[in-house]
Protein backbone atom coordinates (compact mmCIF):
# COMPACT_ATOMS: atom_id res chain seq x y z
CA UNK A 1 0.00 0.00 0.00
CA UNK A 2 2.87 2.19 0.99
CA UNK A 3 4.29 1.94 -2.82
CA UNK A 4 1.39 3.68 -4.20
CA UNK A 5 1.34 7.48 -5.20
CA UNK A 6 -1.53 9.42 -2.11
CA UNK A 7 -2.86 12.68 -3.39
CA UNK A 8 -3.60 15.14 -0.67
CA UNK A 9 -5.05 18.37 -0.22
CA UNK A 10 -3.17 21.55 -0.44
CA UNK A 11 -0.02 19.60 -2.61
CA UNK A 12 0.38 19.03 -6.19
CA UNK A 13 -1.35 16.17 -7.92
CA UNK A 14 1.59 14.65 -8.62
CA UNK A 15 3.80 11.62 -8.00
CA UNK A 16 5.12 12.17 -4.47
CA UNK A 17 7.64 9.93 -2.98
CA UNK A 18 7.65 8.17 0.11
CA UNK A 19 10.25 9.03 2.82
CA UNK A 20 11.40 6.50 5.40
CA UNK A 21 10.05 7.98 8.62
CA UNK A 22 13.34 8.37 10.01
CA UNK A 23 14.00 10.92 7.46
CA UNK A 24 15.63 13.25 9.79
CA UNK A 25 18.10 11.51 11.59
CA UNK A 26 21.06 11.57 9.24
CA UNK A 27 21.72 14.99 8.89
CA UNK A 28 22.33 17.64 11.62
CA UNK A 29 20.31 20.18 10.14
CA UNK A 30 17.16 17.89 9.66
CA UNK A 31 17.60 16.77 13.06
CA UNK A 32 18.00 19.90 14.36
CA UNK A 33 14.73 21.21 12.75
CA UNK A 34 13.07 18.13 14.40
CA UNK A 35 14.58 19.14 17.92
CA UNK A 36 13.55 23.40 17.58
CA UNK A 37 9.88 21.05 16.57
CA UNK A 38 10.05 18.99 19.47
CA UNK A 39 10.76 22.38 22.03
CA UNK A 40 6.82 22.82 21.57
CA UNK A 41 6.26 19.47 24.08
CA UNK A 42 8.34 20.88 26.54
CA UNK A 43 6.26 24.28 25.58
CA UNK A 44 2.90 22.47 26.73
CA UNK A 45 4.63 20.78 29.00
CA UNK A 46 5.52 23.95 31.33
CA UNK A 47 2.41 25.65 30.30
CA UNK A 48 0.19 22.82 32.00
CA UNK A 49 2.76 22.54 35.01
CA UNK A 50 1.75 26.48 35.61
CA UNK A 51 -1.73 24.64 35.59
CA UNK A 52 -1.15 22.08 38.60
CA UNK A 53 0.86 25.60 40.57
CA UNK A 54 -2.39 27.61 39.82
CA UNK A 55 -4.83 24.58 41.29
CA UNK A 56 -2.22 23.58 43.85
CA UNK A 57 -2.68 27.29 45.20
CA UNK A 58 -6.48 27.54 44.59
CA UNK A 59 -6.99 24.37 46.53
CA UNK A 60 -5.12 25.80 49.41
CA UNK A 61 -2.05 25.56 51.93
CA UNK A 62 -2.08 21.35 52.38
CA UNK A 63 -1.85 21.03 47.79
CA UNK A 64 0.63 23.77 47.63
CA UNK A 65 3.21 21.89 50.17
CA UNK A 66 2.97 18.86 48.79
CA UNK A 67 3.72 20.74 45.00
CA UNK A 68 6.60 22.09 46.14
CA UNK A 69 7.23 18.57 47.61
CA UNK A 70 6.82 16.82 44.09
CA UNK A 71 8.82 19.72 42.80
CA UNK A 72 11.96 17.83 44.57
CA UNK A 73 11.80 14.63 43.55
CA UNK A 74 14.18 13.60 41.54
CA UNK A 75 11.59 12.86 38.84
CA UNK A 76 10.91 16.21 39.08
CA UNK A 77 14.33 17.53 38.87
CA UNK A 78 15.29 15.53 35.50
CA UNK A 79 11.85 16.24 33.88
CA UNK A 80 12.30 20.10 34.58
CA UNK A 81 16.23 19.83 33.81
CA UNK A 82 15.24 18.91 30.17
CA UNK A 83 12.72 21.40 29.65
CA UNK A 84 14.59 23.98 30.65
CA UNK A 85 17.12 23.39 27.94
CA UNK A 86 14.24 22.56 25.52
CA UNK A 87 12.05 25.89 26.51
CA UNK A 88 15.51 28.05 26.32
CA UNK A 89 16.18 26.43 22.82
CA UNK A 90 12.72 27.62 21.88
CA UNK A 91 13.08 31.59 23.15
CA UNK A 92 17.21 31.55 21.58
CA UNK A 93 15.88 29.74 17.97
CA UNK A 94 12.75 32.58 17.64
CA UNK A 95 14.48 35.42 19.11
CA UNK A 96 17.15 34.67 16.35
CA UNK A 97 13.66 34.40 13.88
CA UNK A 98 12.59 37.32 14.85
CA UNK A 99 14.32 39.78 12.29
CA UNK A 100 13.42 37.22 9.35
CA UNK A 101 9.58 37.84 10.59
CA UNK A 102 9.46 41.30 11.41
CA UNK A 103 11.82 43.64 8.54
CA UNK A 104 11.12 47.02 10.52
CA UNK A 105 12.55 50.10 8.61
CA UNK A 106 13.54 53.40 10.45
CA UNK A 107 14.01 56.49 8.35
CA UNK A 108 13.69 54.45 5.19
CA UNK A 109 16.53 52.26 6.72
CA UNK A 110 15.98 48.63 7.42
CA UNK A 111 16.99 47.72 11.14
CA UNK A 112 19.98 45.36 10.81
CA UNK A 113 19.59 41.91 12.50
CA UNK A 114 21.86 42.12 15.29
CA UNK A 115 19.87 45.13 16.51
CA UNK A 116 16.53 43.19 16.89
CA UNK A 117 17.90 40.21 17.75
CA UNK A 118 19.76 42.59 20.79
CA UNK A 119 16.45 44.17 21.77
CA UNK A 120 14.50 40.63 21.98
CA UNK A 121 17.18 39.53 24.17
CA UNK A 122 17.54 42.45 26.56
CA UNK A 123 13.33 42.58 26.65
CA UNK A 124 14.07 39.06 27.58
CA UNK A 125 16.23 40.11 30.49
CA UNK A 126 14.24 42.75 31.60
CA UNK A 127 10.96 40.29 31.95
CA UNK A 128 13.22 37.38 33.41
CA UNK A 129 14.17 39.79 35.97
CA UNK A 130 10.61 41.46 36.67
CA UNK A 131 8.85 38.12 37.17
CA UNK A 132 11.53 36.72 39.30
CA UNK A 133 11.43 39.71 41.91
CA UNK A 134 8.07 39.49 41.81
CA UNK A 135 7.74 36.00 42.69
CA UNK A 136 11.18 36.23 45.27
CA UNK A 137 10.69 39.62 46.78
CA UNK A 138 8.54 39.84 50.04
CA UNK B 1 -10.04 18.33 4.94
CA UNK B 2 -9.88 21.13 7.54
CA UNK B 3 -12.73 23.14 6.28
CA UNK B 4 -14.96 20.58 5.99
CA UNK B 5 -14.86 20.04 9.03
CA UNK B 6 -15.95 23.56 9.47
CA UNK B 7 -12.19 24.50 11.38
CA UNK B 8 -10.66 27.32 10.79
CA UNK B 9 -7.85 27.76 7.38
CA UNK B 10 -4.23 28.22 9.11
CA UNK B 11 -3.70 31.96 9.37
CA UNK B 12 -5.95 31.86 11.93
CA UNK B 13 -4.00 29.19 13.60
CA UNK B 14 -0.42 30.51 12.40
CA UNK B 15 -1.15 33.83 14.38
CA UNK B 16 -1.86 32.00 17.53
CA UNK B 17 0.74 29.98 17.22
CA UNK B 18 3.10 32.83 16.67
CA UNK B 19 1.75 35.10 19.55
CA UNK B 20 2.40 31.53 21.69
CA UNK B 21 5.57 31.42 20.63
CA UNK B 22 6.46 34.95 21.66
CA UNK B 23 4.71 34.51 25.31
CA UNK B 24 6.44 31.16 25.74
CA UNK B 25 10.03 32.69 24.62
CA UNK B 26 9.92 36.07 26.77
CA UNK B 27 8.16 34.21 30.12
CA UNK B 28 8.63 30.65 30.22
CA UNK B 29 12.15 29.88 31.28
CA UNK B 30 12.50 32.22 33.99
CA UNK B 31 9.46 30.76 35.57
CA UNK B 32 10.52 27.33 34.96
CA UNK B 33 13.97 28.04 35.82
CA UNK B 34 12.60 29.35 39.24
CA UNK B 35 9.81 27.37 40.41
CA UNK B 36 11.17 24.02 38.57
CA UNK B 37 14.96 24.28 39.82
CA UNK B 38 16.11 26.86 41.24
CA UNK B 39 13.12 26.82 44.16
CA UNK B 40 13.47 23.07 44.60
CA UNK B 41 17.13 22.46 44.40
CA UNK B 42 17.08 24.71 47.44
CA UNK B 43 19.04 27.62 45.71
CA UNK B 44 16.32 30.24 46.82
CA UNK B 45 13.44 29.97 49.11
CA UNK B 46 10.11 29.11 48.03
CA UNK B 47 7.62 32.21 48.25
CA UNK B 48 5.11 31.74 51.07
CA UNK B 49 1.73 30.17 50.86
CA UNK B 50 -0.20 33.60 51.56
CA UNK B 51 2.12 35.69 49.19
CA UNK B 52 1.89 33.20 46.34
CA UNK B 53 -2.18 33.26 46.75
CA UNK B 54 -2.08 37.03 46.71
CA UNK B 55 0.53 37.10 43.50
CA UNK B 56 -1.73 34.89 41.36
CA UNK B 57 -5.05 36.53 43.03
CA UNK B 58 -4.14 39.68 41.37
CA UNK B 59 -6.20 40.74 38.33
CA UNK B 60 -3.44 41.36 36.12
CA UNK B 61 -1.68 37.95 37.45
CA UNK B 62 -4.92 35.90 36.72
CA UNK B 63 -4.81 38.05 32.59
CA UNK B 64 -1.06 37.03 32.34
CA UNK B 65 -1.35 33.62 33.36
CA UNK B 66 -4.34 33.20 31.25
CA UNK B 67 -2.69 34.77 28.13
CA UNK B 68 0.53 32.52 28.90
CA UNK B 69 -1.14 28.94 28.99
CA UNK B 70 -3.54 29.56 26.77
CA UNK B 71 -1.35 31.22 23.93
CA UNK B 72 1.47 28.75 24.69
CA UNK B 73 -0.70 25.50 24.20
CA UNK B 74 -2.05 26.83 20.74
CA UNK B 75 1.63 27.08 20.14
CA UNK B 76 2.50 23.58 20.96
CA UNK B 77 -0.96 22.83 19.25
CA UNK B 78 0.51 24.44 16.06
CA UNK B 79 3.77 23.66 15.69
CA UNK B 80 3.30 19.75 16.96
CA UNK B 81 0.47 19.22 14.26
CA UNK B 82 3.19 19.79 11.56
CA UNK B 83 5.65 17.82 13.19
CA UNK B 84 3.66 15.47 13.27
CA UNK B 85 3.17 15.65 9.03
CA UNK B 86 6.93 16.04 8.63
CA UNK B 87 8.37 13.95 11.12
CA UNK B 88 6.20 11.01 10.91
CA UNK B 89 4.78 11.54 7.77
CA UNK B 90 0.71 11.71 8.78
CA UNK B 91 -0.84 14.21 6.79
CA UNK B 92 -3.37 11.99 5.80
CA UNK B 93 -4.68 11.79 9.35
CA UNK B 94 -5.06 15.54 9.15
CA UNK B 95 -8.10 16.15 10.55
CA UNK B 96 -8.00 13.75 13.28
CA UNK B 97 -4.51 15.60 14.04
CA UNK B 98 -5.88 18.78 14.26
CA UNK B 99 -8.78 17.85 16.37
CA UNK B 100 -6.13 16.65 18.85
CA UNK B 101 -4.16 19.39 19.08
CA UNK B 102 -6.24 22.03 18.88
CA UNK B 103 -8.94 20.71 21.65
CA UNK B 104 -6.13 19.74 24.22
CA UNK B 105 -4.95 23.48 23.76
CA UNK B 106 -8.74 24.60 24.19
CA UNK B 107 -9.12 22.38 27.21
CA UNK B 108 -6.23 23.06 28.57
CA UNK B 109 -7.00 26.97 28.19
CA UNK B 110 -10.41 26.16 29.94
CA UNK B 111 -9.45 24.28 33.13
CA UNK B 112 -6.75 27.15 33.85
CA UNK B 113 -9.61 29.74 33.13
CA UNK B 114 -11.99 27.95 35.80
CA UNK B 115 -8.95 27.84 38.19
CA UNK B 116 -8.33 31.20 38.24
CA UNK B 117 -11.72 32.49 38.35
CA UNK B 118 -12.26 30.52 41.51
CA UNK B 119 -8.86 31.26 43.32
Amino acid sequence: MSHLPRYQQYRPRRYIRRMPISWWVHKWVHMRFILRELTSVFVAFYAIMLVCYVRAVRLGPEAYAALLDWLETPLSIALHAVAAVMVLFHSISWFRLAPKAAVIRVGGRILPDGLIVGMNIGAWGFFSLVLAWLILAS
Amino acid sequence: MAHRLGLPRDPFWWTLFGAGGVMAAFFLPVLLLLNGLAIPLGLVDAPAYARMHALIAHPLARVFLFVLVSLSMMHWAHRFRFTLYDGLQLKHLEGLIMLLCYGMAVLVSAVIAFELLQI
